[in-house]
């Protein structure tokens, strides 16, 4: 062995791994755009602000040597982190805001269940305990700690109308069922659940028993949400590493992302 | 008979477009008390309360007895045509633009004789005619004789038309297609011979009731419009405000909420991005192309209408954040009307009583229908109206507003 190979840490191997493209960085986050739909609540709520940008000065009589923008947006728009005080089964756990947890919390790797088949055959398809064991008998357990993705390639509806998906009775996307998430939680240990559509819960979940079973759950263990994630099919069924930090914002309930996945070639 | 309109040609685009000019606009104080009535559709004359003559022009004092008790008062209208003229030079642009022109004096049943433009339908003198009060492209009382009855196709009458905006083979943008009172406008606008309609959409994926059916109407286009978001605004007047005609801006955040008894400012900043930001982001984005195009061809750019509140005068407390949208909308129009002015481009303010919508369930009638909003609105726009206050409660409240505020903001803690 050379001098420098048995001096290289770890970061070196990454940082070198990444220069090879052995390590791939694959984005996970959606553009913040004003056009990108925000999540809706019955009309008698007050809302979550969608993302706007309004230009301060671009090189113009309102600033001569500068282009910059002022933005605002809600905690819940575009590709965000969920963070576990968002519902009130979280609402007493300690250091569950934004701001509060740990920052290695953010770094964990991602089980991909794809689902895509079922969610385009069926908008309202829900992953159940038993879909979950049926992947790990080929991909193998889900490891505590891990994230748990569900690919449906709902990101790829580009049409904000379709990504949506209103009908009279509300809003028809998939998501978990009671039963899976009672097993990620109680029995795999996951770190959270993340999912590509606008919301952790399916678009019908505010009629299941219990309601919102993600929320409700998930964060009522200190667990975590992602949402609105994209590139999930570029994900290899195990072995990707997320990096996914909210901004730092006091007591924050959640965040807008850029998730980031590190996939080996 | 006036020539009946024609559909306008495709504009020749080696052409110019005839730059706006205004007829002289200069006025004193007391002739601008007849600019007011005239903006609210009336046709008013001082009569001396003191000895009865009517005078004509609006002065400071009586011209008979000296007397400064001068009272506002309605004319009739009608008058005879004691003679006519044909105009044929003007060194003022906007007149020189539109020679030859028919003028005369008319003496009104209320003994006072006016100058007036005469209808082309008018007769010579002598005859009997109906004069209006109509503002003018300046925005000023102006006075128009029309003939004794009416006549074919008697709206299309040309100097007529530089008094009025009538939705005849215009094309109109209402910001918000989906609401009830933009699908009414839609409907109404289409049914006065629009010619095309732009329904404003924003997030399309909400579909209320009613809106399928909207979108299959001929002369319907509907755009995606979100006024609260800058980017889509510049988009669609990138796209069509060269075209728009007039712009009927009825999109509205409603909710109805006092201010000390529920937390936050969120809803409230809502309604403002919409109610208040919104017209600011519309000034913007077609503002300029509107004023731009406001003399081109026989349809020009002519109007641009927001629908207020009559709550904009004075708060309703229970929907407190609303009214103060509202408040915040009207005096922005105010700037918009003097910004626009230079180009002709009329400004009305339709400021409506509780709207039969879903955000006044709990409002007891009488409340304005979708339908009779719009209907006001297109009437404002062939009428040649700036300021209206359709149904009964906007009615009452106004009165009440113009006889006392002070009386009426403590009348409203109990609406």
């Amino acid at each position: 062995m050379s001098p420098t190979e048995t001096s290289a840490t770890v970061l070196d191997e990454v940082l070198q791994a990444l220069k090879t493209q052995r390590l791939r960085v694959v984005d996970l986050s959606q553009t913040l755009s004003p056009s990108f739909p925000q999540i809706v609540l019955p009309p008698e709520f007050d809302q979550c602000a969608p993302f706007r940008i309004e230009e301060i000065s671009r090189y113009d009589e309102r600033g001569p040597s500068l282009y910059w923008n002022n933005i605002s947006f809600g905690e819940h728009t575009g590709t965000h982190f969920d963070a576990p005080i968002h519902w009130i089964t979280g609402r007493d756990l300690p250091n569950a805001s934004t701001d509060a947890l740990p920052p290695h919390s953010f770094i964990a790797p991602a089980c991909v269940v794809d689902c895509s088949a079922e969610a385009a055959a069926d908008p309202d398809f829900l992953l159940t305990a038993d879909r979950l064991r049926a992947w790990e008998l080929q991909h193998g357990r889900i490891p505590a700690g891990a994230w748990l993705f569900m690919r449906t390639d709902w990101s790829k509806r580009t049409d904000p109308v379709a990504y949506q998906n209103f009908d009279a009775a509300g809003q028809h996307s998939p998501g978990p069922d009671f039963s899976a998430v009672e097993l990620l939680v109680h029995e795999r240990q996951v770190i959270g659940f993340g999912s590509e559509t606008i919301g952790t819960d399916a678009g019908q979940a505010a009629h299941f028993r219990p309601p919102y079973p993600c929320h409700a759950i998930m964060h009522g263990n200190g667990r975590f949400g992602l949402q609105c994630l994209s590139n999930l099919d570029l994900l290899p069924p195990t072995g990707a590493l997320i990096i996914a930090a909210p901004l730092k914002i006091l007591r924050g309930s959640g965040s807008p992302v850029r998730a980031l996945a590190l996939v080996e070639s | 008979m006036t020539d009946p309109l024609q559909p306008p040609p495709r504009r020749n685009p080696i052409l110019p477009l005839r730059p706006p000019t205004l007829p002289p606009s200069a006025r004193s104080r007391a002739a601008l008390r007849m600019t007011a009535a005239v903006a609210e559709g009336r046709f008013e004359l001082q009569a001396c309360h003191d000895c009865g003559k009517v005078q004509y022009p609006p002065r400071d004092a009586c011209t008979n007895c000296l007397s400064v008790r001068l009272a506002w008062t309605p004319m009739g209208g009608r008058g005879e045509l004691i003679s006519d003229t044909l105009l044929h030079h003007s060194n003022e642009l906007y007149y020189r633009a539109r020679v030859p022109l028919r003028l005369g004096l008319v003496r009104l049943a209320e003994g006072v004789t006016v100058l007036a433009h005469l209808h082309g339908d008018c007769p010579k003198a002598k005859a009997d005619v109906r004069v209006r009060a109509h503002l003018d492209k300046a925005g000023q009382a102006t006075l128009i004789a029309l003939p004794a009855t009416d006549t074919p196709n008697m709206a299309d009458d040309r100097m007529l038309r530089e008094m009025t905006s009538d939705p005849k083979f215009r094309k109109v943008l209402v910001t918000d297609g989906k609401s009830a009172t933009g699908q009414a406008l839609c409907r109404a606008l289409i049914e006065a011979g629009a010619d095309i309609v732009w329904a404003g959409v924003a997030e399309p994926w909400k579909q209320p009731p009613g809106f399928d059916a909207l979108a299959n109407l001929p002369n319907v286009t509907i755009v995606p419009l979100d006024l609260t978001d800058s980017r889509s605004v510049d988009d669609l007047g990138a796209s069509i405000g060269g075209k728009v005609d007039i712009l009927i801006n009825n999109a509205e955040f409603h909710r109805s909420h006092g201010i000390a008894d529920r937390r936050g400012t969120e809803t409230a900043r809502a309604e403002m991005e919409i109610n208040y930001l919104g017209l600011m982001r519309l000034a913007q984005s077609f503002g300029p192309a509107m004023r731009a195009r406001a003399a081109e061809s026989s349809v020009p750019a002519t109007a641009w209408v927001n629908i207020l509140s009559i709550y904009a005068l004075s708060s309703l407390p229970t929907q407190g954040t609303f009214s103060a949208s509202k408040a915040a909308a009207f005096s922005l129009s105010q700037t918009l009307r003097a910004e626009m002015r230079a180009a002709g481009i009329r400004v009305v303010n339709a400021f409506p009583g509780p709207i039969d919508d879903e955000w006044t369930q709990l409002v007891p009638p009488p409340k304005l229908a979708p339908a009779a909003l719009a209907r006001a609105v297109v009437k404002a726009l062939q009428d040649g109206v700036e300021d209206i206050y359709p149904g009964d409660v906007a009615q009452d409240l106004f009165a009440k507003w113009q006889e006392s505020a002070k009386a009426l903001e403590r009348e409203m803690w109990d609406q």
